[in-house]
């Protein structure tokens, strides 16, 4: 009998379902209806018994009764239930009716949360799943050696290095820097460049132009010559233009910043022409002799 | 010559004689005592590396006997030098593939019609790395924004964010709380690119770093991107960043690619003289390597992919890169 049963598991001796801890004491068994181990709970002591249990998302009754103890392979007899829950729930209290209360009321709401648990795994499927790619570990581990061997074989700092001066020389950050060999090497052979444009338009000029204008040109000093010729130069880049102001202002400047001390012919950025000229004082000194 | 190797054999301490000469039937494995192999085999690797040492003297005796008409010296087989040709590899002047590039995806950015928008997420529930990674990549990349992604799906963000003028947006993958993954988008129907990150380092992890990246907009270095597809990719981080830098701010982000993992590295830099440059890294450092290009936005399911990273096929050589 019941009483019996449960004395022996229940209290006293061993029951391979029962589970406990600090607080609580738990049952395993698959039938039992609120998972707690008590008297009213366990399926094994309680010849009059019923659960909720659901398979594959669909709810079923289970109940066992005094007429069955002697048949275990009938003793649990199985209800399905309705989708619909209000109508699971009459099916519960019709199958139920005349039952303890307390097998009815826990019935009913292990079914109300079984119900909420699947709706709530109906919803989840529908989000966004999160995918478990499983590591293989030969392969991390190759992955992580040939990163660390290409990281060595890289040479970042120095790639990084030589190509911003490659850029540099390519002069893609225009006059933001500054460094007088540079610009100087850069206005020499600009200067080169210029001078036998110069010469080219020169001759041009010689045999298009009118004699006046020649002798203009002839008569004016290097200096002014020059300009004109950045005049005429205008189609050219500004950039040269304004490289070779700066270099003339920097040219200025740059015995006290250049890194080599720039001697005296070197200096001389444009064809100089040597213009000897008589000087005056000659005759005075000559007459005050005699 | 049977009979020396037996006495040789026979020998376990005394020290090895000047010249041990192991006649050429005989090998070291079949000895079946572990002490005595093994010493066997430690003779036998000091004779290998003196005949070694020998070759070389006389190698480089006859080098300079030679003189001036010495051959030139042998250049050494790095992993680069043996790599398989890749068909696809860019010609500079290739007039195809200018042709396709002015019409890709990225020709509004680089004919300068549109300025990049950048987005940055994270997957869900991020960590404080993460979060921190996020933050020091927002810096990094000019015009970028950081938004959480409190559960949204991608496929509902994407509309949202060509509605609110977005031009990129990146997705950075959390697992364990380290950040392990990036999927790159272009937006207005772009290409999306999926790399698997490694090695994460916040700034506070750089050593000898300097100081915070500032507002300027940094050059940008693209290594080694000689393939197509590489170039593509290449050209998706450059349309990441504004077409006109500042040098002001003398800046630079470098995406160096070298056997198939893409370095980011984010310097300041400051020219000392012409020939010298000096470098500090500032910005977090991390590399990528590519596992997938999808024609369009992200779409795992439905995506047209362009290019998928299958290891049975492609990892099968060593010599073998496809960026």
């Amino acid at each position: 009998s019941p009483q019996i049963v449960w004395s022996m598991l229940g209290n006293r001796q061993f029951c391979s379902y029962k589970m406990t801890t600090k607080t609580q004491n738990f049952c395993r068994n698959e039938y039992n209806l609120t998972g707690l181990c008590n008297r009213s709970s366990c399926p094994l002591a309680n010849s009059q018994y019923a659960t909720i249990r659901e398979e594959k998302g669909r709810c079923y009754l289970y109940m066992k009764t005094i007429e069955r103890a002697a048949f275990p392979r009938r003793l649990w007899e199985r209800v399905l239930l309705n989708k619909n829950y209000e109508k699971a729930l009459e099916q519960i209290d019709e199958n139920l009716i005349y039952w303890p209360r307390f097998i009815r009321h826990k019935c009913k709401q292990r079914f109300t949360k079984i119900t909420q648990y699947l709706i709530r795994i109906r919803k989840l499927t529908l989000k966004r799943q999160r995918k478990l790619v499983p590591l293989r570990r030969k392969i991390e581990r190759r992955e992580k050696r040939r990163e660390e061997k290409a990281l060595i074989a890289a040479q970042l700092d120095n790639a990084i290095e030589k190509e911003l001066l490659e850029r540099l020389k390519q002069d893609t950050y225009g006059d933001i820097y500054n460094f007088p060999i540079h610009a100087f090497d850069k206005a020499l052979q600009q200067q080169g460049a210029e001078s036998e444009s110069e010469s080219d338009a020169e001759k041009e000029e010689e045999d298009d132009e009118d004699v006046d204008k020649r002798e203009f040109v002839e008569a004016e000093d290097s200096d002014l010559s020059d300009f004109e010729d950045m005049d005429k130069l205008e189609t050219s880049s500004e950039e040269e233009q304004e490289e070779e102001e700066e270099v003339e202002k920097k040219a200025s400047h740059s015995k006290s910043k250049g890194k080599t001390p720039l001697k005296g012919p070197a200096r001389r950025k444009r064809p100089y022409i040597e213009i000897e000229y008589e000087e005056e004082t000659e005759p005075t000194t000559k007459t005050k002799a005699a | 010559g049977g009979g020396g190797a037996a006495g040789q054999s026979g020998n376990a301490g005394p020290p090895a004689p000047e010249r041990v000469l192991f006649p050429p039937t005989f090998s070291v494995s079949e000895i079946k005592n572990k002490q005595r192999r093994h010493f066997m085999f430690l003779r036998w690797k000091q004779q290998q590396r003196k005949e070694k040492l020998a070759a070389k003297k006389k190698r480089r005796k006859e080098r300079e006997a030679l003189g001036d008409k010495a051959p030139p010296k042998a250049v050494p087989k790095t992993i680069e030098n043996q790599r398989v040709y890749d068909e696809t590899t860019v010609d500079p002047n290739d007039e195809e593939v200018a042709f396709d590039e002015a019409t890709d995806e990225f020709a509004p950015y680089f004919n300068r019609q549109t300025v990049p928008k950048i987005l940055i997420t994270t997957s869900d529930r991020p960590r404080g790395r993460t979060v921190r990674f996020c933050e020091q990549l927002a810096t990094v990349i000019p015009n970028s924004h950081v938004y959480y992604r409190r559960g949204l799906a991608l496929k509902r963000i994407i509309p949202q964010c060509i509605a609110r003028d977005f031009t990129d947006l990146i997705v950075i993958n959390e697992d364990r709380k380290i950040p392990n993954g990036l999927v790159l988008s272009h937006l207005p129907d772009g290409p999306t690119a999926h790399f698997r990150m490694s090695s994460v380092r916040l700034r506070k992890e750089i050593k000898r770093k300097g100081k915070e990246p500032t507002e300027h907009v940094p050059e940008v270095i693209l290594n080694n991107f000689t393939t197509r597809l590489g170039h593509s990719i290449g050209r998706m981080f450059a349309s990441l960043f504004p077409h006109d830098p500042q040098f002001i701010g003398r800046q630079v982000a470098t995406f160096h690619n070298q056997r198939d993992y893409i370095f980011f590295r984010f310097h300041r830099y400051i020219f000392k003289s012409e020939k010298k440059v000096g470098i500090q890294e500032l910005g977090p450092r991390f590399t990528l390597k590519l596992r997938s290009l999808q024609k369009g936005t992200f779409d795992s399911k439905f995506g047209e992919y362009e290019w998928i990273h299958k290891r049975r096929e492609m990892d099968t050589s060593r010599r073998k890169f496809h960026l």
